[in-house]
């Protein structure tokens, strides 16, 4: 690269990184705001934090969201584990191909079609054969297993495929039976990717909109739904304050998965 | 299995007999391992020798376990090794790359064999410390793989494979990470390790400075097949054919046809050498083509003058290597030829190019190989 960046560029680099990350660091700033109006400021405060504190309703729908991401990025890991480790090691079986399309589609699904045809398989269920009663947490946390599993399966295939098949050869040569040599060697060993992996599907739960939307019931208002809803009679700094909230916890786990995916340095 | 063999087999003395050994990877495709048959003695310290390519990894790993013989049998200690998976054979093998587990401390990866087998606590630290102090380790135990240098895990990766006491050790191109010195220093250790423990090694190589130094017994692989068994000294001074005799060393080769035998002398007419050569061996019919194979240390400079198999040439160009040096001379029909002279005195003065020169070979210092 050239030492330095034209004026041209660096302004450039400036308008992208504003029209990118501009609203959110503006939404940061007015969670601080003293004001009740969004636009006006009026000096640091954080107020709307101990307010949202206190609001039942947002603290009913965060729990909601976390026991729904937990189980459905838990449901996901033991389904994309299993899918990640057929696509690696077993690199010929009839319907291979179509099966690993099959795994990562929802990676590329439009949300709106995922979430719709799971709300008619549901509904479909339901009058065939009773179950799920209803909607709600249980069919949120299913519809995102489908959508973590994909996460899952492409973390824990690119993990597999850097592994070191002689490690398995010299355990088993050593007396170990395949199923010890994958719970004390290849788990030990790919761990950092399923955390990893497991942390994406949390995530992507946490945040998912659109699909929850589709696969709710009526008393099971997920985070990002309530504050959808709630923008929509009016934003309150509130809101900016959880969303403020949100942004970090979600940030937090990203970069956390980021460095577990690319914890590969040690084993050489 | 054909039916005549099975009517009834001798019974296999040997620790480890490999009986015609065939290994495809792709069906109707070339094959890795050709009929490869070898019987290998308790306490052996046998070596696979071979250029890259030929099947050495791929016979190691049909007997580790790790791949099925298309063809042939298996037998350790009179024990057929058909269908026994990897984790019920007494072999042990030790990687190219060495596999060293690494979540696990030096001390734990030496564990790990004796662990699956459940001796008592006690035992396994006992043993552990042992092999740790056998390959001089001890004072690094707990440290993790990639805290070690090369040298310090090919010694641990030679621990584990020791530690459950196999009866057989597999070891697959030992030395080929460490950096010459080191290899050159841990040909001995090995040797020396080998001797105290008593197990038998295989282990495979395409060096042949390695096997020769360290094995009792090699065997020459070209494409699957084994093209020479023997001593080292066998394989050296006796090649059975062309390929063994330029594989092993350098070597000085004369096409030329038999023209007579006397006195147990075989008299070869080479064009190439421009004279007739005497060489040592049993007589041919005359016509026969043949090659006359020379090692370059046997040749001298400056010979007496009744020395038989003198030849006339001028040098061409020098290799200093410290204790010795390789000269290159072109003989008059222009054939080129190596030629080794040690380097006895300090003060030797080295040919100078383009000098002439006239060198001989004693009949017994030169082999006849096929053609
Ligand atoms: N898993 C495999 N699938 C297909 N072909 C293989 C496989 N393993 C080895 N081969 C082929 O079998 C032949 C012998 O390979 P092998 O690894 O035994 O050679 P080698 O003598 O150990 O060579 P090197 O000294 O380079 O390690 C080679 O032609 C190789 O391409
Ligand atoms: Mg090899």
């Amino acid at each position: 690269m050239t030492g330095r960046l034209s004026l041209f560029l660096a302004v450039m680099l400036a308008v992208g990184y504003a029209f990118l990350y501009g609203p959110i660091v503006s939404l940061v700033v007015y969670s601080f705001n003293a004001s009740r109006l969004v636009t006006v400021w009026a000096g640091f405060s954080t107020h709307w934090y101990v307010e949202l504190l206190h609001n039942q309703a947002i603290h009913d729908a965060a729990l909601i969201s976390l026991e729904i991401a937990v189980t459905a990025a838990t449901g996901a890991l033991l389904l994309g584990t299993l899918a990640g480790y057929a696509l690696q090691r077993y690199r010929r079986f009839r319907g291979r191909a179509l099966f690993s399309l099959l795994v990562t589609a929802p990676l590329v699904m439009p949300e709106v079609i995922t979430g719709l045809s799971l709300l008619l398989l549901f509904v479909a269920l339901e009058q065939a054969i009773g179950w799920p009663a209803g909607r709600g947490m249980l069919t949120i946390a299913a519809a995102h297993v489908t959508l973590g599993t994909a996460y899952v399966a492409v973390v824990v295939e690119a993990r597999l495929a850097a592994f070191d098949r002689s490690l398995e050869e010299a355990a088993l040569d050593l007396g170990a039976r395949p199923a010890k040599v994958f719970l004390v060697i290849t788990l030990p060993l790919i761990a950092p990717a399923l955390a990893a992996g497991w942390l994406l599907a949390f995530t992507l739960s946490l945040d998912d909109l659109v699909i929850a939307s589709f696969t709710s019931g009526p008393s099971s208002s997920t985070l990002p739904m309530v504050i959808f809803s709630s923008v929509r009679l009016g934003v309150s700094p509130q809101i900016n304050a959880l969303a403020t909230l949100f942004l970090v916890t979600v940030a937090v786990l990203v970069t956390v998965a980021g460095r577990l995916m690319n914890a590969r340095a040690q084993d050489s | 299995m054909s039916a005549p063999a099975a009517a009834a087999p001798a019974p296999p003395t040997s620790h480890l007999r490999i009986e015609d050994v065939v290994k495809r990877f792709a069906p109707g495709g070339a094959a890795a391992v050709d009929g490869v048959s070898l019987d290998i003695e308790a306490g052996e310290f046998f070596a696979l020798l071979g250029p890259s390519g030929c099947g050495k990894t791929t016979l190691l790993r049909l007997l580790a376990g790790f791949e099925t013989p298309d063809q042939g049998r298996i037998l350790i200690d009179g024990a057929d090794m058909e269908g026994v998976p990897p984790y019920r054979r007494p072999v042990n093998m030790m990687f190219q790359s060495y596999a060293l587990f690494p979540h696990m401390t030096a001390a734990e990866n030496v564990a790990f064999g004796l662990r699956q087998d459940r001796l008592p606590r006690a035992e396994i630290a006992a043993r552990v410390a042992a092999m740790l102090d056998l390959v001089k380790l001890g004072h690094l135990a707990r440290r993790k793989p990639h805290q070690l240098s090369g040298g310090e895990r090919q010694r641990v990766a030679l621990a584990r494979a020791l530690a459950q006491e196999p009866k057989l050790v597999l070891l697959d191109e030992p030395l080929a990470a460490l950096d010459r010195k080191l290899r050159e220093e841990t040909r001995f250790e090995l040797v020396r390790i080998q001797r105290r423990v008593g197990i038998t090694f295989l282990m495979v190589t395409h060096d042949q400075e390695e096997a020769m130094s360290m094995a009792t017994r090699i065997a020459v692989m070209s494409a699957g097949r084994i093209v020479q068994l023997g001593t080292p000294q066998q394989i050296y001074e006796a090649p059975a054919s062309r390929f063994v005799a330029d594989f092993i060393g350098g070597v000085n080769l004369f096409a030329g046809r038999v023209v007579g035998a006397e006195r147990g002398l075989l008299r070869v007419d080479c064009a190439e050498a421009g004279a007739q050569l005497l060489v040592e061996h049993a007589a041919l019919a005359p016509g026969s083509d043949v090659a006359v194979a020379v090692r370059p240390e046997k040749i001298t400079l400056t010979p007496e003058p009744e020395a038989r198999n003198r030849l006339e040439g001028r040098v061409l160009g020098a290799a200093y290597r410290g204790e010795a040096s390789t000269y290159e001379v072109e003989l008059a029909g222009g054939k080129l030829l190596r030629v080794t002279l040690t380097n006895t005195q300090r003060t030797i003065r080295p040919l100078a190019a383009g000098q002439a020169v006239t060198l001989a070979f004693e009949p017994a210092a030169a082999v006849v190989l096929p053609p």
